[in-house]
C-alpha cells in the first residue's frame, strides 16, 4: 500500500508543478464570478440557467482533467523512460497501475472539492436562489437498474427520494460524491485505454467520444434496442448492460432545482457499482500490462 | 554460497514486426554466473545482448527461454529486486522532482523507515556531491549531475548487487573518475557490481571477471589477468579477437 501511495504521490506532485490545478482555479474564479452576476438579472430562470452552465462547466473540465490527466500517465513513464527505473525496485506492474489511479483519482477529488465548494458558497449564500422544476423533470438519475427512469419518477412513492429535506448541501456533497465515484470509473476505463493505444492523444479523443456517448446515448440505447430488428436488438441491449452508466452520477438537475438529497441506499448502490466498474477496467489493465515487454 | 547472479541458457526473441518476419533472436542460450563481492564486467559490441540479458533480469522483458536468478530467487519475482540497484544507461528520472524528493520517493518504494531514509539521503547526496543542490528540480541539472542522482538512487536501498548499464558513457573524465572511484568504494565494501561498459580502460582496472558476448551468446568468461595472458595481448585486443574482428591488412 505504501509504493502504490509513494507512486500516487508522484503523480499529485507532477500536477501540481505542472500547474495544472492553477487553470482549475482561475476556472472556479470565472464560475464565481458568473454566479456573483446572478443578482443583475433578478430573474430565477435566468439564475438556474446560470446554475446549469456553471455545473455543466463542472462537468466539463472534471472530465477533461481526469481523462487529460491520466492519458499521459504511463505513456509519459515509457516517453521519458522513468519506468525502467521504477520496475527495478521491488514494484509489481499491479501497484503501478493502481498507483497511477490512485493519484489521478485523488488529484480530481480535490479538485472537484474546490469545484463544488465554490460553486455551494456562492449559489447558497445568495439564498439558493433556484426555483423547483415541475416534478417530471427531476430524472432520478442514481437508480441502478435500466427500469428506473423519467417515465416513473413523478409517481408518488416511486423511486429513491428521500423525504424532502431543506438541506441542500447534503445535495451538493451528494452530487460532488457521486460525481467522483463518476470519474473514478472514467480514469481507470482511460488507463485501461493508455494500454491499448499508442499515443495519448489518441487514448484521449477515443475516451472523449466514449465517454461523451455514454452521457448522452447510454441511457436511451436500451429504448432504441427496442426498436430494432435481431440481431442489432440483442447487440444493442447487450452493449446497453455492459457499459458504465455514468449518466446515473449526474445529480445536477437535484442541485438546479434544489430538489431533496438522494436516498442513502441508491447512493451506495451507485458507488457500489462505479467501485466494481473501476475495479474491473483496472484489473483488464493490469493484464494488458502484466505481459507487455518493455526495452530500454 | 548461493550466485548473486545465476543465468541458464537464457533465450529472448522478439517478435518480427510483420507476421512474415521471423523472430529476432536477442539472446541465445546465455549462461553465467556472478559471484558474491565481484566486480563483473559484461562486455559486447553494441546489439550483443547486454541490455536485454540485464533487462530480463530487472523484469522488464521475459525470456523466451531458460532462467535466471538474482540471489537465488526467480527474476520473475518483485521481491528478487528488493536487494538491487539499477542505473539505466541514459538517466531518465522525474524531471519535476528535487534530488532529495526523488531519493525520498525511491526510498518509499522500499519502505525504508522515514529517520534512516533521511539519513541516507544526507550520506548519498553527500557522496555523489549533489548536497548543494538537493532542492533544485533535476530538470536544471547538467548530464554529469543526473547521472550522479542515477547513481544515489540506486544506491537508497543499501544493496547487495549494482546493476550499472554504461554508467560512464557520455560522462567528462572527471565524472568517470567519480563513477569509478564509487564503483572501487562499493567493492571494498563487498558489494557486486555487475555492469557492461564499452570503455575497456575501465573494465580493465575495476573488474574481477568480464565476459565477452556476440550474437547473444558468451564468447568469452574468466579473470581479466587471465584473458589478457591468454591471448598475450590487452583487453581491448582480447575483446576484438574474441568478437571476431579481423582488422584491415597492413594494421
Amino acid at each position: 500500500m505504501n509504493r502504490v501511495l509513494a507512486i500516487a504521490g508522484v503523480v499529485i506532485r507532477e500536477l501540481y508543478r505542472r500547474k495544472d490545478f492553477y487553470v482549475l482555479f482561475v476556472l472556479t474564479a470565472l464560475i464565481t464570478l458568473l454566479l456573483g452576476a446572478v443578482n443583475f438579472f433578478n430573474d430565477p430562470k435566468i439564475v438556474r440557467y446560470l446554475k446549469e452552465v456553471c455545473l455543466l462547466l463542472i462537468w466539463i473540465s472534471a472530465v477533461v482533467i481526469a481523462v487529460t490527466t491520466t492519458a499521459r500517465q504511463i505513456p509519459s513513464e515509457k516517453e521519458n523512460r522513468t519506468i525502467f527505473p521504477l520496475l527495478a525496485k521491488p514494484v509489481t506492474r499491479w501497484e503501478v497501475i493502481l498507483g497511477k489511479f490512485a493519484g489521478c483519482w485523488l488529484a480530481a477529488g480535490i479538485a472537484l472539492l474546490v469545484f463544488y465548494l465554490f460553486f455551494a458558497v456562492i449559489s447558497e449564500s445568495r439564498g439558493g436562489e433556484g426555483t423547483p422544476a415541475p416534478k417530471a423533470a427531476a430524472a432520478t438519475q442514481v437508480a441502478p437498474g435500466p427500469q428506473a427512469h423519467d417515465d416513473h419518477a413523478h409517481e408518488p412513492g416511486c423511486c429513491n427520494h428521500a423525504p424532502a429535506s431543506p438541506n441542500p448541501w447534503l445535495v451538493y456533497l451528494q452530487g460532488a460524491w457521486l460525481h467522483w465515484m463518476m470519474l473514478a470509473v472514467v480514469i481507470a476505463m482511460v488507463l485501461f485505454g493508455s494500454l491499448i493505444f499508442a499515443a495519448p492523444s489518441s487514448n484521449a479523443t477515443i475516451m472523449f467520444i466514449v465517454i461523451g456517448g455514454i452521457l448522452l446515448l447510454g441511457e436511451h440505447l436500451n429504448k432504441v434496442a427496442l426498436r430494432q430488428t435481431e440481431p442489432v436488438q440483442t447487440i444493442l441491449q447487450i452493449l446497453y448492460f455492459a457499459i458504465p452508466h455514468l449518466e446515473w452520477f449526474d445529480l445536477r438537475d437535484f442541485i438546479i432545482y434544489d430538489h431533496p438529497p438522494v436516498a442513502f441506499g441508491p447512493c451506495a448502490l451507485a458507488t457500489a457499482y462505479a467501485a466494481a466498474y473501476a475495479l474491473l477496467l483496472l484489473v483488464a489493465a493490469w493484464l494488458v500490462f502484466r505481459r507487455k515487454g518493455l526495452t530500454t | 554460497m548461493t550466485n548473486v547472479i545465476e543465468i541458464r541458457e537464457l533465450r529472448v526473441e522478439y517478435p518480427g514486426r510483420n507476421r512474415s518476419e521471423p523472430p529476432r533472436v536477442a539472446v541465445d542460450g546465455l549462461s553465467l554466473s556472478v559471484r558474491p563481492g565481484e566486480v563483473f564486467g559484461f562486455l559486447g559490441p553494441n546489439g550483443a545482448g547486454k541490455t536485454t540479458t540485464m533487462n530480463v533480469l530487472l523484469g522488464f522483458v521475459n525470456a523466451t527461454g531458460g532462467e535466471a536468478f538474482l540471489f537465488g530467487v526467480n527474476v520473475r519475482e518483485p521481491i528478487a529486486r528488493q536487494r538491487i540497484g539499477y542505473l539505466p544507461e541514459l538517466t531518465y528520472y522525474y524531471r519535476f522532482l528535487t534530488a532529495e524528493e526523488l531519493l525520498r520517493f525511491y526510498a518509499r518504494i522500499f519502505g525504508i523507515p522515514r529517520a534512516e531514509t533521511d539519513r541516507r539521503i544526507d550520506a548519498l547526496l553527500k557522496l555523489v556531491e549533489l548536497e548543494s543542490v538537493r532542492r533544485r528540480p533535476i530538470k536544471t541539472y547538467s548530464k554529469g549531475m543526473q547521472q550522479r542522482v542515477g547513481l544515489a538512487q540506486a544506491l537508497i536501498n543499501n544493496p547487495d548487487l549494482l546493476i550499472l548499464d554504461e554508467p560512464t558513457s557520455g560522462l567528462d573524465p572527471l565524472g568517470r573518475m567519480k563513477v569509478r572511484e564509487i564503483i572501487q568504494r562499493l567493492k571494498q565494501e563487498g558489494k557486486t557490481v555487475f555492469f557492461s561498459s564499452h570503455e575497456l580502460g575501465e573494465v580493465e582496472t575495476v573488474c574481477d571477471r568480464v565476459a565477452i558476448i556476440s550474437q547473444g551468446r558468451v564468447r568469452e568468461e574468466g579473470r581479466v589477468s587471465d584473458l589478457v595472458a591468454k591471448y598475450r595481448c590487452d583487453l581491448e585486443r582480447v575483446f576484438l579477437k574474441v568478437i571476431g574482428y579481423e582488422p584491415p591488412s597492413g594494421n
